[in-house]
């Protein structure tokens, strides 16, 4: 019982808050790959530019700050559609995963080049950084910006599902992502439905850059690379074939490995990530279509 | 298994490899500081060969091979420094290890074998899977590996440097890896297995109800290519004579795959000719940003490299997405083989 005891309020909170921002991040890789069966490993590079926006803009009102940072970032995500996910549209995975990666290298490196004319790597993104200070609840001290983290996740995550529900462009994305030549023949414009879920998924990602520029202002090329690995992983490990299986991934990654963080002894957490990867092993052996994914059959057959 | 080879198939040989012989022969004629770059790009190919030989030739995606090929190089480059100066530099390591030393082509096989056995232990389970699964399982294993390799100091360096390693990855020692690697994959993807392997990659349901174990034929091409890779590995410590466990990572799993891509994923040619190209670019590229006159002048702003390397190979897969050869092997111009009937 003592993996138990060591994970008390504290942990748990930290555990909802990553949770939270991998969930919406988990939902703009999502919502791309339902419409396009495109994996965009660039995701990451979208929330490192709109760190950096946020970082540049620092002396600016905290509001135009934040605006500029999301203007930014759905601008780059379209150009991305435009330029690259249009061109590629029916190639292979395999092609359209690397192309992806060929793009995260560009952004990273003009990233690079940028962040060096002052000849210091790394910026400082300061002007939200005083959400980061703890708030006591019940005796607990908790980070401010977890409530914003997870109140944006969830004040996200039942907006985006209305406008999927309610609403024609919602509905044409439903059916986009179910068969996407089929709900062509029907009358759906593919350009639109998938300029909108660009759109939605550069939100997002505007969203997060700015959630985790508050946890780590420094902001560096690499800036949230290793979040998006992460989440890519979860997102299939949940479910990649359902928005809300993807999504559930994405939260359920982040959310276990703070807590397996937590369970470990202080000297074995170096290995943290060989036990989460190893937990992701196991589950992608017993359920190969995702966690999350009940009531459907296996896709391993489709291969 | 027959060996009797038909012209087409001698000729299919002979590009890749002439091809990689003429790069080892043209780096020993460049100056010292100039056959790095060739001979990175033979290792490269040995690399890209190792990763086409399962997911070429199956159509999965793996992002763990490079693992095999950190375990390649770590084994090779711990038991091949010197016995007299490994107390000081590997200080926790096991003494089994401490304590001997082999030889440079004794630490080649090693690697090979080891390799192979981890990829057959791996591949075991893991090649029930397919599409983004098999992906993400496989870059799992290489998360595990990397983490492993880095935190565990009884079997290697940790997280430091592990320096002195011979560096005996010379022209020839570059040039015969590549070729190895080549011949292997060649006659593999020409064997009964290859053919059902790729069979299996046309068309699974198909190729099942024809009798085609799919996960025995993967489970081969996993374990040949965790030995090349392996091997490869081994060629790759001894080229550099120092590596930390970075340098066998994300970045060379990412640039080894787009090797393959951009070079066409489904031909022993596309490989060949994919690591050639991308390092061959990468190396002019280098030397142009610290402005040395290569062909013609080019001053680039020193950090453009990526920049240039990364827009290229997009460009390349958004133009060709199905790679510099079409993902065909290597055939003469229709116009010489006229009148051979």
């Amino acid at each position: 019982m003592t993996v138990l005891a060591s994970i008390d309020l504290q942990t748990l909170g930290d555990a909802f808050g990553l949770g939270a921002i991998y969930a919406l991040m988990a939902v703009g890789i999502g919502l791309v790959f339902g419409v396009l069966r495109l994996v965009n490993f660039a995701y990451g590079q979208l929330i490192m530019a709109g760190a950096y926006t946020l970082a540049y803009t620092s002396g600016w009102p905290v509001a135009a700050s934040v605006v500029s940072c999301f203007a930014v970032v759905v601008a780059l995500s379209l150009a991305m559609d435009r330029l690259v996910f249009r061109p590629l549209r029916g190639s292979s995975p395999a092609v359209m995963l690397v192309t992806t990666f060929a793009v995260a290298f560009l952004l990273q490196a003009v990233a690079l080049i940028i962040d060096l004319r002052d000849g210091q790597l790394g910026e400082v993104a300061s002007s939200i950084a005083p959400l980061n200070q703890a708030v006591s609840v019940g005796g607990v001290d908790v980070r401010k910006v977890t409530f914003v983290a997870v109140g944006v996740a969830v004040g996200a995550l039942i907006a985006l599902a209305l406008v999927l529900a309610r609403t024609t462009i919602g509905l044409h994305t439903r059916a986009a992502a179910t068969d996407f030549r089929t709900a062509r023949l029907l009358g759906v414009r593919a350009n639109r439905v998938i300029a909108f879920a660009v759109v939605v998924s550069g939100l997002l990602a505007g969203a997060v850059a700015v959630l985790l520029t508050v946890q780590n202002p420094f902001v560096q090329p690499d800036f949230a690379l290793e979040d998006t690995i992460v989440v890519l992983v979860g997102v299939v490990v949940g479910g990649i074939d359902r928005l809300w299986t993807a999504t559930l991934g994405g939260f359920a990654i982040g959310f276990v490995s703070v807590l397996v963080n937590a369970a470990l002894p202080t000297d074995k957490t170096v290995f943290l990530p060989s036990v989460v990867y190893a937990l992701v092993i196991v589950v992608l052996l017993l359920r190969p279509a995702g966690l999350f994914a009940w009531g459907r059959r296996a896709t391993m057959e489709r291969v | 298994m027959s060996f009797r080879l038909p012209l087409a198939a001698v000729i299919e040989l002979l590009g890749p490899v002439l091809l990689v012989v003429l790069v080892g022969l043209v780096s020993t004629t460049a100056s010292a500081s100039n056959e790095v770059y060739f001979l990175n790009a033979l290792v490269s190919v040995a690399i890209v060969v190792a990763i086409y030989v399962f997911v070429g030739i199956s159509g999965v995606i793996s992002f763990g091979q490079i693992s095999f090929v950190a375990i390649g190089a770590f084994a090779a480059g711990v038991m091949t420094v010197p016995v007299a100066s490994k107390k000081g530099v590997l200080t926790s390591i096991f003494p089994l290890l401490r304590d001997h030393s082999v030889s440079n082509v004794e630490s080649l096989l090693l690697a090979a074998a080891l390799g192979g056995l981890f990829a057959f232990l791996v591949g075991l389970p893991l090649m029930r899977l397919s599409g983004l699964a098999a992906g993400i399982a496989t870059f799992a294993v290489l998360e595990i590996t990397h983490n492993i390799l880095q935190e565990w100091t009884k079997i290697g360096p940790g997280a430091t440097t592990l320096a002195l390693v011979p560096e005996t990855t010379g022209a020839l020692q570059a040039t015969l890896g590549a070729l190895v690697a080549i011949v292997v994959a060649f006659f593999y993807q020409r064997s009964r297995r290859g053919r059902l392997l790729r069979a299996s990659r046309e068309d699974p349901a198909v190729a099942r109800s024809v009798g085609v174990n799919i996960h025995l034929e993967r489970l081969v091409a996993f374990t040949l290519s965790g030995a090349l890779a392996g091997f490869a590995g081994a060629l790759y410590v001894h080229l550099l004579g120092s590596i930390t466990t970075e340098q066998v990572y994300l970045e060379l799993t990412f640039l080894t795959l787009a090797m393959l891509v951009v070079g066409g994923l489904t031909s022993l040619w596309g490989a060949v000719v994919g690591a050639l190209a991308v390092s061959g670019l990468d190396s002019f590229l280098s030397r142009a940003e610290s402005g040395v006159h290569v062909i013609f002048t080019l001053n680039l702003w020193q950090g453009t490299r990526l920049v240039f390397l990364s827009a290229i190979m997009a460009l390349v897969l958004i133009l060709r997405p199905s790679g510099l050869t079409g993902g065909r092997e290597f055939r003469l111009p229709r116009r010489l083989l006229r009148g051979r009937g």
